[in-house]
């Protein structure tokens, strides 16, 4: 589980978050939904620690992220695994290789052993074997999405952090993305946290879901109770697309 | 204030460079590649600029010093001097301070707006010590061999002259390649080319690892990796000149 409590964070002098309390609950799926600009990714990545937030408290298991050492948060981040928008896959390394190099860094594994466990991964998120030997850039949007989450569970995180999973993807292959991050969070009982604002996705996986709004959490729920909200911001984003409005239409 | 917070950045991050890799085979496994890559790579180049240079220096000081007063071997001591305490450490730096640093900054910088380098961070990887450390390591490894080498093919590209055109003789350019040799010119040159093999790598990397933003910035990060490098070499140039030879 993780606990956010009363974080601020500012660049130079412009507040982005603003008094933002919030339990992640663990083997749920987490989403912070949000407009672009509304403070969302500053949010994920100030509970990664990637920004030092200004004042309040980010617990890990009621482990406080604010007040560790460098060092501290590097053996904590190796709990965590990240799916970024671009999936960041090192472009050195083929899809095989990816997945083995947080093994090699933080595992005492055997290399037969790593190379098992990359299979096994790799298999999970259901890429093909013939594509383990190919390069990042030779692989669709898609594949590498998936190869970016094996790489993420390669090490059994406790924590998955998801920013735009869906981002450049078609729906189909959303729908699909979004499935495996479901499923991997139940199997594997993880702490995920997704940020979206791919209202499909909200509807799909959402179990607990957070609507922020420039900088301040206006709103939490899950996806059933979305529909119901009478907050005008959340409607706004919820049934911008025609589609939802009339899905709100016909459940009235 | 730029200089004195991009100094203080640049110093922190060397601090977190200059640690022990959190797994040693891991840089044991890049350090061969970066050895090939910044320093055998550049191995064309020295070859093609050096025996130019070293050639063309022949004729512009054969002409240069046409005079009866002066021995005829001056124009390969001179050669040979130019060469050894200048060029094939300072103009060679300068000119692999574009294709090195370019290189490195370009190479750190797209890692970091494709995100690889958060990558890295979110893995608990020191991603400075595991991407930095390799080539600076490699490149001040590979730079007294670069420069001895740009030494000998300078001289020979000197002795072509000789050979191929009627503007010296290979003996008179034998004798002066040879006459009152100072050994000390080429330690001066190896230990003025470590300095600026560093801060070809070292500099180049801090713009990489600090780029952001899209690929125009890293074009940006990659020219300000040049033209610091190159400007730092020259003021160290300056130092190191001072204190070795003054």
């Amino acid at each position: 589980m993780i606990e956010v409590k009363d974080i601020y964070k500012s660049f130079d002098g412009n507040q982005v978050l603003k008094n933002v309390s919030v339990i992640f609950e663990t083997g749920k799926t987490n989403m912070i939904i949000g407009a672009s600009g509304s403070g969302k990714t500053v949010l994920m990545k100030s509970i990664i620690g990637l920004y030092r937030v200004d004042t309040g408290r980010i617990e890990y298991d009621n482990r406080n992220l604010p007040d560790m050492r460098m060092s501290e948060i590097r053996i904590l981040r190796r709990e965590v695994g990240m799916l970024f928008q671009g999936s960041a896959l090192f472009d050195s390394l083929n899809v095989l290789e990816n997945v083995i190099y947080p093994l090699e860094m933080f595992s005492s594994n055997s290399k037969e052993e790593m190379i098992e466990r990359a299979y096994f991964c790799l298999k999970r998120v259901n890429l093909e074997e013939k594509s383990f030997h190919l390069a990042p850039s030779e692989i669709s949007g898609g594949m590498q999405k998936r190869v970016a989450i094996a790489r993420a569970i390669a090490l059994q995180p406790k924590y998955l952090f998801c920013d735009e999973p869906n981002s450049g993807l078609d729906p189909i292959t959303s729908l699909i993305i979004d499935q495996l991050i479901h499923e991997i969070t139940y199997e594997f009982d993880i702490t995920t946290i997704i940020n979206s604002h791919d209202m499909n996705s909200v509807m799909e996986i959402g179990e607990n879901i957070i609507f922020i709004e420039k900088g301040e959490k206006v709103w939490q729920g899950n996806k059933d109770d979305i529909f119901h909200v009478e907050n005008k911001d959340l409607n706004d984003f919820v049934f911008a697309s025609e589609l939802y409005k009339k899905v709100k239409t016909t459940n009235q | 204030m730029n200089i004195v917070s991009d100094t203080g950045k640049y110093f922190l991050l060397m601090k977190r460079v200059f640690v022990l890799p959190d797994r040693s085979y891991m840089f044991f496994r890049q350090f061969p590649k970066e050895l090939e890559k910044l320093g055998l790579q550049s191995l064309p180049i020295v070859i093609i600029i050096s025996v130019f240079i070293g050639a063309i220096m022949t004729i512009q000081t054969k002409l240069n010093t046409e005079n009866p007063l002066l021995p005829t071997y001056s124009t390969g001591l001179v050669t040979r001097d130019t060469l050894l305490l200048e060029f094939s450490s300072t103009i060679m730096c300068l000119i692999l301070a574009g294709k090195v640093g370019s290189n490195i900054a370009s190479e750190i910088g797209t890692m970091r707006i494709t995100e690889q380098i958060d990558a890295l961070e979110i893995m608990g990887v020191n991603s400075a010590n595991y991407l930095i450390l390799p080539k600076i390591v490699a490149f001040v490894v590979m730079m007294p061999f670069l420069v001895i080498f740009s030494m000998a093919v300078g001289l020979i590209g000197g002795y072509c002259v000789g050979v191929f055109t009627d503007v010296i003789t290979t003996a008179d350019y034998l004798i002066g390649i040879q006459y009152a040799f100072i050994p000390f010119y080429v330690f001066y040159s190896i230990i003025k080319s470590l300095a600026f093999a560093f801060i070809i790598s070292s500099v180049a990397a801090f713009y990489g690892y600090y780029a952001y933003g899209g690929a125009l910035d890293v074009g940006k990060a990659s020219t300000n990796a040049v033209v610091n490098g190159s400007i730092l070499i020259l003021f160290f140039n300056l130092l190191i000149t001072n204190l070795m030879l003054n």
